[in-house]
């Protein structure tokens, strides 16, 4: 019972094995009921190996405890900028200051900003307990709404995003009912990787639309190849997008939902062509 | 292992001291600070994030207090708003520029507002532009303000920081907004005088209703219906108090000494403290606990001993009416609350004969006011009477609803104003007060109350969801032959001020413009939904929406250019009203509209411009112009209601005024003071100032409707001129010789080379202290509106026109407003920058109802699933002041508060419209309803 802040991983995998894990805390305070508040916390805010960027041989290593602002202020390869883009519409900077990349994906919010650009990042996630380590692929860890395959034991303890090598670039867009503040009706993160001006590969991944953010494999499929300077004579098509499943909420309508992930899913693409 | 343990006592510097706590777990670091370190310049206004109310700098960076952890401190470095001012130059540059530029309104962000630009301001040494400012400050809320002087202020803190880095020894005071002469005999009158009250709003030293409480106290927490409609059996109250240790006390229906029922009209008096059998909204309240603050606070709500059987509810105008509906009072024989009209003529003949007729039907929804300070306050019995500290805007309707609540004689009860944390017509009605009452009358003990966002946002009222049919005719020379209108009002489930919508509404829906004949009928329904109240315009931006699109039908149909025909028919001096009341002065629409003619030209033809551009590079951006007019009568509708307004001189020379016209952000305490000085005839900062409090302060109504400046700005006039009158009687001198309180007791009346000394120290004192004494009341001049409607509603109205240009991306449905021109008539401004001030806010509050602001029980009860304008979302506002002085108001000043508002919506729907050719109906114009429209017309 109480309060428990580790300061190493170690100590935090012992502890991890009973309670409710909390970091940054602007996930679990909004949904916090007055007599329900857990009676054994275990605050990971402080464990000092999850809350480091590193470049590692294959890619990246994103602490799970890193903050959305370091995130947005850390040099990293241009094909983070959708995570960037998405880190910096999260609350404000307020909550970017607070609120870590693991929190995001634990809460597994449909409309979590994070998610998609970590889908279209093709990320892993590092999940350790006291005795084992294994990764998930984004994709297969969220399952559904607010639904993970973290068992109890284990903590998230980093996302591993592999490292493009081609030329790449990446873009976030993201549509809500104001300017700043504001939980996605519907977003977009793209990533491309470009060769000999063609598309080499490119991963579309879009949140808010259906009970987990997926990636779009039909319209990568068919945008794999294409002709950069010719994209915008591709045209995208309601089949691009029937892995959606959208819902009317007090947010937007299933209708306008399905109206909308064409445009912004053009725009994300049109502004993910990398340059040069 | 050290870190393995429970975490029991922590350590960290707030504000430079070390101090040392032992939280609980799970406790929240802004609890921690106000509780048990009493940083009451941490304000809480949403528990959750959303509004950035108690942002503070952990290590340097700003965090929500309110989401950390209290155990997170451990070891590190907090500062909040009081610790910055003490030991930062930079926080006390910021506080002088807010205070300045008066971007403190109701005070509750200021803190939040701050602490954020400070992290700014230390981060950046050049001087910051715009968008700098914009993106520090997205995580704070302000609902009173529209952003425009609070990002104004941080500019010019950075600016003056500069300069003064730059080169110390330049006289800055050049650059600033011009202050008035703080000595020597001025007319206070037309300066902007920053808020007297402004000091304490930019230090957070400023004490709203939950900064206060009293030794010993015990805390109360509300138990709430969680149907909008539900019968309810409590369990064994007995057993449960004894089975639950800390809770002393339970209180329902059973508890209430006088009757269980309040409301604000007199024959609508209908809403129960508890309900007794069956609840009628969700939130609603049945019961309460109080006990000691830790039990209370932490008390899981399921424990409770209720039974709930959730019953059919009335939701919406379509189950309301009709012969099948559910009564949501079985006293009643239908769900019509009551029903007003105001008609004139032979509007439908008139309409026949029209040669162009627009008609529609419109839809609003419940609007949330939305303030930042959740309702709260304390209670105790002190010298055997009931007294209350907590936010109102009516503290005397306080005091009365109590008083029959409690079967107590009113002059038991003192209520203590608060500082009020916003309240845009909603804290006019009661909220936490008869709890609060109750409980220390049954517990014997002081108790506070504070709600909970959610709670706030249940159990209080609403702007009511308006259903309108309008059709309006007019001849081919743009001239408008007649107007009908039919609006229903959903008023929830209890009447609050329904009634006032109803009666308010027909003698406002012809817009300010001359209309012969004319109908207009309205009703109010009852619902399983929370009572709709006051909320800024009282139905009348609801009713403003449908006329002013229909008249942008009308402009477009007979092709003639949308400002020029509203000047057309806007109505002049001499022309009757709807009600058949005729003002030979005072009728300030037209100079509004014409003062925007410049501003419109311009915006339309850069809206072309950029429209061809875009058109012809394949943009989804449109961009487009909308403009609209308003009027609001001040005051009560054809009621007395009339201000009282006191002042004394004490021997000892200390001119004072008691000012009960509650401050609730919008700038009473400062115009009221204003007027007195100049009618009295001394500077304003001569006048010391006792605010509201029914012991001290003589009933000077409630503040709302507009009145104060108009209803007790004309008693603070003519007590000001009473009390010169009684100073002249003493000396031989002419009315126009000028008064100076001298510090030695003594006052010197001047005129030219003649001088008088009155030795105020040698005459005799009155009970209240004063050797000089004036008590004045006004009371606007009305008549009763006959069975048509027809008579005098109000002494006085105030006009408004406003413009805006928008931005519409016809793919997304999403709208951006650019810019807005706001002309508005307030006949004198007493203090120009106070004026900006609600011309800014209502726009911004006016933008929300417009693009966002849609309340839906159960799904929108907290600030992030219902949005208000962030700072992104307003845009700049270029307010006109016009000044058509007016015969009734104190130097012809006029209203404001709500005039503000009233043409914001319409004229950002025209704006839509225009840019892409959508005619929204139903508001708010979500991205989802725009696109909707959007393609309709492709469908059309």
């Amino acid at each position: 019972m109480g309060y428990f802040a580790p300061e190493t991983l170690h100590d935090a995998l012992i502890l991890a094995t009973e309670g409710k894990v909390v970091s940054g805390g602007t996930d679990f305070f909004p949904s916090l009921k007055a007599g329900k508040t857990p009676q054994r916390i275990i605050d990971v805010s402080r464990v000092r190996e999850i809350c480091e960027i590193t470049e590692t041989p294959h890619g990246w290593r994103l602490g799970a405890g890193v903050s959305w602002s370091t995130i947005i202020r850390q040099p990293l390869p241009a094909y983070f900028d959708c995570l960037k883009e998405s880190a910096a519409t999260i609350g404000a900077a307020q909550i970017q200051n607070a609120a870590t990349i693991g929190g995001n994906i634990c809460n597994a919010s449909p409309a979590a900003d994070g998610v998609p650009p970590l889908l279209a990042l093709d990320a892993k996630i590092e999940l350790q307990s006291i005795d084992s380590t294994r990764m998930i692929p984004i994709g297969e860890f969220i399952y559904g709404s607010r639904k993970t395959k973290i068992n109890q034991g284990e903590l998230v303890t980093a996302i591993l995003v592999p490292r493009i090598t081609s030329n790449s670039g990446s873009s976030f867009v993201k549509l809500g009912s104001r300017k700043y503040l504001v939980i996605s009706i519907a977003m977009v993160a793209a990533v491309i990787q470009a060769s000999d001006g063609k598309i080499q590969d490119i991963r579309i991944a879009i949140g808010a639309c259906s009970e987990v953010a997926i990636r779009m494999s039909q319209l990568e499929s068919d945008l794999r190849g294409i002709e950069i300077s010719r994209i915008d004579q591709f045209s995208l098509t309601k089949k691009h997008f029937t892995e959606l499943s959208p819902i009317d909420d007090i947010r937007g309508s299933a209708a306008y939902r399905r109206n909308v992930v064409k445009e912004i899913s053009l725009r994300a693409i049109r502004r993910a062509i990398p340059h040069g | 292992m050290d870190d393995r343990g429970p975490c029991q006592k922590i350590e960290f510097s707030l504000n430079g001291q070390n101090v040392r706590i032992e939280p609980q777990t799970g406790e929240r670091l802004s609890a921690s600070l106000r509780d048990r370190l009493h940083a009451k310049d941490i304000k809480i206004g949403c528990d959750a994030g959303d509004c950035g109310a108690c942002t503070i700098l952990l290590d340097g960076h700003p965090v929500c207090s309110c989401l950390t952890m209290a155990q997170q401190a451990q070891h590190r470095r907090i500062e909040t708003l009081s610790g910055l001012l003490q030991h930062d130059p930079k926080a006390k540059q910021l506080a002088k520029s807010f205070h300045d530029c008066g971007a403190a309104q109701c005070g509750i962000c200021t803190p939040g507002m701050m602490v954020s630009a400070l992290a700014l301001l230390r981060r950046h040494h050049q001087s910051l532009d715009r968008q700098m400012v914009e993106e520090a400050l997205a995580g704070v809320l302000c609902r009173c303000t529209g952003y425009q002087k609070i990002t104004q202020a941080v500019l010019l803190a950075s600016d003056e920081e500069k300069e003064e880095f730059a080169k110390p020894t330049t006289d800055i005071e050049g650059k600033k907004r011009t202050s008035p002469s703080t000595n020597g005999h001025i007319t206070e009158i037309g300066q902007s005088v920053p808020r007297l009250d402004g000091e304490a709003k930019i230090s957070g030293t400023e004490v709203y209703g939950a900064d206060m409480v009293y030794p010993d106290w015990f805390s109360v927490l509300v138990i709430r219906s969680p149907y909008p409609r539900a019968g309810f059996e409590l369990g064994d109250l007995e057993d449960f108090l004894h089975h639950n240790d800390g809770i002393e006390a339970v209180l329902t229906a059973r508890d209430i000494p006088g009757e269980n029922r309040f409301g604000v009209i007199p024959d609508f008096i209908d809403q129960p403290v508890f309900a007794e059998t069956e609840t009628r909204f969700r939130g609603e309240a049945i019961a309460a606990i109080v006990g000691r603050a830790n039990i209370v606070s932490n008390f899981d709500i399921d424990l409770f001993p209720v039974t709930w059987k959730p019953l059919d509810a009335v939701q919406g105008f379509g189950s309301a009416l009709g012969i099948q509906a559910q009564l949501v009072h079985a006293y009643l024989t239908d769900n019509e609350m009551c029903h007003g009209i105001v008609q004139r003529g032979d509007p439908e003949g008139a309409i026949e004969r029209a040669e162009m007729i627009a008609e529609g039907e419109f839809q609003t929804s419940f609007v949330e006011h939305a303030y930042i300070e959740p309702e709260a306050g304390c209670a105790r019995i002190k010298d055997g009477r009931l007294e209350i500290f907590s936010g109102t805007q009516a503290p005397v309707m306080n005091q009365e609803s109590l008083a029959r609540i409690l079967a107590m004689d009113i002059s038991d009860i003192r209520i203590v104003p608060a500082a009020v944390g916003g309240g845009f017509g909603s804290k006019l009605d009661l909220s936490v007060q008869p709890f609060l009452a109750l409980a220390t009358l049954k517990s014997g003990r002081p108790v506070q109350l504070v709600y909970s966002r959610t709670e706030s946002m249940q159990s209080t009222t609403k702007r009511h969801p308006a259903q309108i049919k309008m059709r309006i005719g007019a001849m081919s020379d743009g001239k408008i032959a007649g107007l009908t209108y039919d609006g229903t009002f959903d008023t929830g489930a209890y009447a609050s001020w329904g009634p006032t919508v109803v009666n308010r509404v027909p003698v406002h829906a012809s817009g300010p413009y001359f209309v012969r004949d004319y109908r207009a009928k309205t009703r109010a329904v009852y619902t399983h939904c929370p009572p709709a109240g006051a909320f800024r315009g009282f139905g009348v931006p609801q009713s403003t929406i449908a006329q002013e699109t229909l008249f942008e039908d009308l402009a477009l149909s007979l092709n003639m250019d949308r400002l020029e025909f509203r000047i057309k028919n806007a109505l002049k001096n001499g022309e009757s009203t709807v009600c058949g009341q005729v003002f030979q002065r005072g009728v300030g629409i037209r100079d509004c509209l014409q003062s925007l003619a410049p501003a419109w030209r311009e915006a339309n033809r850069q809206v072309s411009q950029f429209n061809d551009g875009a058109i012809a590079a394949g943009l989804s951006l449109r961009h487009g112009t909308g403009v609209a007019g308003g009027w609001y009568g001040c005051g009560n509708t054809s009621l007395p209601n009339p201000s009282t307004i006191k002042a004394g001189i004490t021997s000892a020379g200390t001119v004072v005024l008691h000012q009960g016209a509650v401050d609730i952000g919008q700038g009473s305490n400062t115009i009221i003071a204003q007027i007195f000085a100049t009618a009295f005839g001394i500077s304003i900062d001569q006048v010391s100032l006792v605010s509201g409090d029914t012991d001290t302060t003589p009933d000077a109504g409630k503040t709302s409707a507009s009145r104060q400046t108009f209803v007790t700005g004309n008693a603070a006039k003519i007590c000001g001129e009473s009390l010169r009158l009684q100073v002249m009687r003493h000396c031989n001198l002419s009315p126009e010789a000028m008064i100076k309180p001298l510090p030695n007791g003594t006052l010197l009346i001047q005129e030219r080379s003649d001088e008088f000394v009155l030795e105020l120290h040698q005459m005799p004192v009155n009970e209240d202290g004063y050797v000089l004494f004036a008590e004045e009341s006004y009371d606007p001049p009305t008549k009763p509106l006959d069975e048509n409607g027809q008579g005098i509603p109000y002494a006085q109205y105030g006009f408004a026109a406003q413009m805006c240009e928008v931005e519409v991306d016809i793919q997304l449905g999403t709208v951006r407003v650019l810019q807005f021109t706001a002309a508005h008539d307030v006949g004198k401004a007493i203090n120009p920058l106070l004026v900006e001030g609600q011309i800014e806010g209502g726009i911004a509050q006016g933008l929300g109802m417009a693009l966002m602001e849609e309340y839906v029980p159960g799904r929108t009860e907290n600030l992030h699933d219902y949005l208000v304008p962030t700072i992104g979302d307003v845009p700049p506002v270029r307010s006109i002041i016009v000044e058509v002085a007016d015969d009734c108001g104190p130097f012809g000043a006029k209203g404001l508060g709500e005039h503000a508002l009233i043409p914001t919506a319409p004229s950002i729907l025209n704006a839509i419209r225009n840019a892409c050719g959508a005619r929204l109906t139903h508001i708010p114009a979500t991205p989802s309803r725009v696109l909707e429209a959007i393609h309709a017309l492709r469908h059309d």
